[in-house]
């Protein structure tokens, strides 16, 4: 699978990813890279093999569904670039 | 004998009888950073105060008879590590000067243990790289040259390479660091110092900067197996903020290291025998087998036979991961922010900026490999094959108690090589990556060196949670090796 330039402009939307002039073309060829070398996985048989999301314990710890921590608003947002008193600040969204 | 060179069990050893002062040693350290560090670029944040008065707390800890395991051992933090009240970078310009409210928990426990922050090292931005080109703070400079050529600079591997060039030049007596696909073992091999990836679940990830978390392995590096072995006591055990945390006993790691390798059977797996290795490193695999041979171990040919497609697998789901996680980066939380049109915009200019070229090419691969219509294709199929990958380990591990690899392809490369490569780059990590996928133990050992005096390092695996016979196995390859070569840049030199 190749990736065309219309693609690379929605993965990097996806992404949320600015791009540059010419950076969708440099990409597009690096990643065209990168999943040509990645291609030869299909060569593995993979029939009836259960898929392994990661490598720790199989089970979830579970734990009591109770408040342990908060009323910490002000180390919250300490390190915020915009704030508005108790709250992070954006750009207006809703007109 | 100046007091940076001393190893951990050494200098605890005379903090205990007097002969030096936490201070004196922390001092000596600072020293070192700032005679060194304008070249090596080791170091991001350097906390000299924060660093002489807790030395100074722990001079006085210890005179209360209050010493910790670690009492006032200085040591340096990966700035992947977040540290309460003092700046986090994960050496991107997109988290600005984001300081932490928190202190992780593998720093946590190695305080409690009484060790001494000196400050954060560098590393690939996001721990993303093998040469710790890809920081925004700047390269890395490897504390060795070549011994025919000493105008040429050397990449310290990534990427943990300022954790690995800071110990290798002594400017620090340990350090913190993190493995993803090799990001521990690598650079130690290219500094010539020891280094281990546990057990995933055996060091807790709250608090370290995710870059892809199931294969994301706290673990230390430093200049002997043993110092290895204290270090990675202090930093394990179970942790309720880490759910993938296990709730394990931690072993006496360091008294492991003694064991011997009388009776062991060591696997040697077939298909780490690449075309095209340099002759040095396959004559150097051999001689570590002899020498563990000589010690009364059996040598077993073993066959693990999905290694060639751990690269490729890993080139998918850690890209996977990291997409998802650095979604947090959004400038509106924490770190840098550029102003846009509308908050998309934002989102889109923020992350333009703050991430940088290798950051962005595996959140575009990431991206792509999770959206609609090609999940199965790629990252479903990538997790299938992982498990063959673990299967071939759990088949290998019924007949042998460890394997014996070398740690990378290639002794450390000069700066700028492979840059404009990225597969050529990813490459570094070939025997490294198939234990993050399994999730086993592994560590670098230093082990030889190469026809132009670097050093190189050989790789022992075992299974889950025995990190204990990779001590016993590591020392065994020490003691046999006793190297003895120093790095041409290092403190007092």
């Amino acid at each position: 699978m190749s990736l065309d330039l219309q693609t690379v402009r929605r993965v990097a939307s996806l992404a949320r990813l600015h791009l540059d002039q010419g950076e969708d073309q440099r990409l597009q060829a690096e990643l065209n890279d990168i999943l040509g070398w990645i291609e030869q996985l299909q060569a593995v048989d993979t029939e009836g093999v259960e898929p392994l999301a990661g490598a720790g314990a199989s089970a979830m710890p579970m734990r009591e569904d109770v408040v342990t921590d908060g009323g910490q608003a002000a180390a919250v947002l300490a390190n915020a670039p915009d704030r508005a008193g108790e709250f992070f600040a954006v750009p207006k969204v809703v007109e | 004998m100046h007091p940076t060179d001393f190893t951990i069990r050494g200098a605890l050893e005379a903090l205990n009888e007097g002969i030096v002062t936490s201070e004196a040693l922390t001092q000596a350290h600072l020293d070192a950073i700032q005679a060194l560090n304008p070249r090596l670029n080791a170091f991001i944040t350097v906390t000299a105060e924060k660093a002489l008065e807790a030395a100074r707390a722990s001079d006085k800890r210890r005179s209360d008879g209050l010493a910790g395991k670690l009492e006032g051992i200085p040591l340096a933090i990966k700035d992947l590590f977040c540290t309460a009240g003092t700046r986090t970078t994960a050496a991107s310009r997109i988290l600005g000067e984001f300081t932490p409210p928190y202190e992780s928990t593998v720093t946590s426990n190695l305080l409690r243990d009484g060790a001494v922050f000196l400050g954060k090292v560098n590393l690939d931005e996001f721990a993303m790289g093998s040469s710790n080109a890809t920081s925004a703070y700047g390269e890395v400079e490897n504390p060795w040259q070549r011994s025919n050529d000493d105008g040429v600079r050397l990449v310290p591997g990534g990427s943990s390479g300022g954790s690995a060039a800071a110990v290798a030049a002594r400017l620090a007596l340990g350090a913190t660091a993190t493995d993803t696909g090799g990001s521990i073992r690598q650079p130690a091999a290219f500094c010539g110092i020891a280094g281990i990836k546990p057990t995933y679940g055996r060091c807790s990830r709250w608090g370290v900067v995710a870059f892809a978390s199931s294969l994301d392995t706290p673990g230390p590096v430093a200049r002997t197996v043993e110092d290895c072995a204290i270090l990675l006591e202090s930093m394990s055990g179970h942790d309720p903020k880490d759910s993938t945390s296990a709730n394990l006993p931690v072993p006496d790691f360091a008294a492991a290291c003694a064991r011997g390798v009388k009776g062991l059977r060591i696997g040697v797996p077939k298909e780490y025998r690449l075309e095209g290795m340099p002759e040095e490193i396959e004559a150097l695999w051999q001689q570590g087998l002899d020498w563990l041979r000589a010690e009364g171990a059996e040598i077993v040919d073993i066959s693990l036979p999905h290694t060639k497609y751990a690269l490729p697998t890993y080139y998918i789901v850690a890209p996977a991961e990291a997409s998802s996680n650095l979604a947090r980066y959004d400038g509106v939380r924490y770190g840098a922010r550029v102003n846009g049109e509308d908050l998309k915009d934002l989102y889109e200019r923020t992350r333009a900026a703050g991430f940088g070229a290798e950051v962005k090419r595996r959140i575009m691969i990431g991206t792509y490999v999770l959206s609609a219509g090609y999940y199965d294709a790629y990252y479903l199929k990538a997790q299938k094959v992982r498990t063959l990958i673990k299967r071939d380990f759990d088949e290998a591990f019924k007949t042998v108690d460890a394997i014996l690899t070398p740690a990378t392809p290639s002794a450390a490369f000069a700066a700028g090589e492979k840059q404009d490569d990225p597969v050529a780059m990813y490459l570094n990590d070939v025997f490294t990556v198939t234990a993050n996928l399994a999730g086993i133990p592994g560590m670098t050992v230093p082990a030889g060196y190469d026809r132009h005096g670097l050093p190189l390092g050989l790789q022992v695996l075992a299974r889950d949670f025995d990190e204990e016979t990779v001590f016993a196995v590591g020392t065994a390859i020490e003691l046999a090796a006793g190297l003895k070569a120093l790095p041409q840049v290092r403190a007092f030199a």
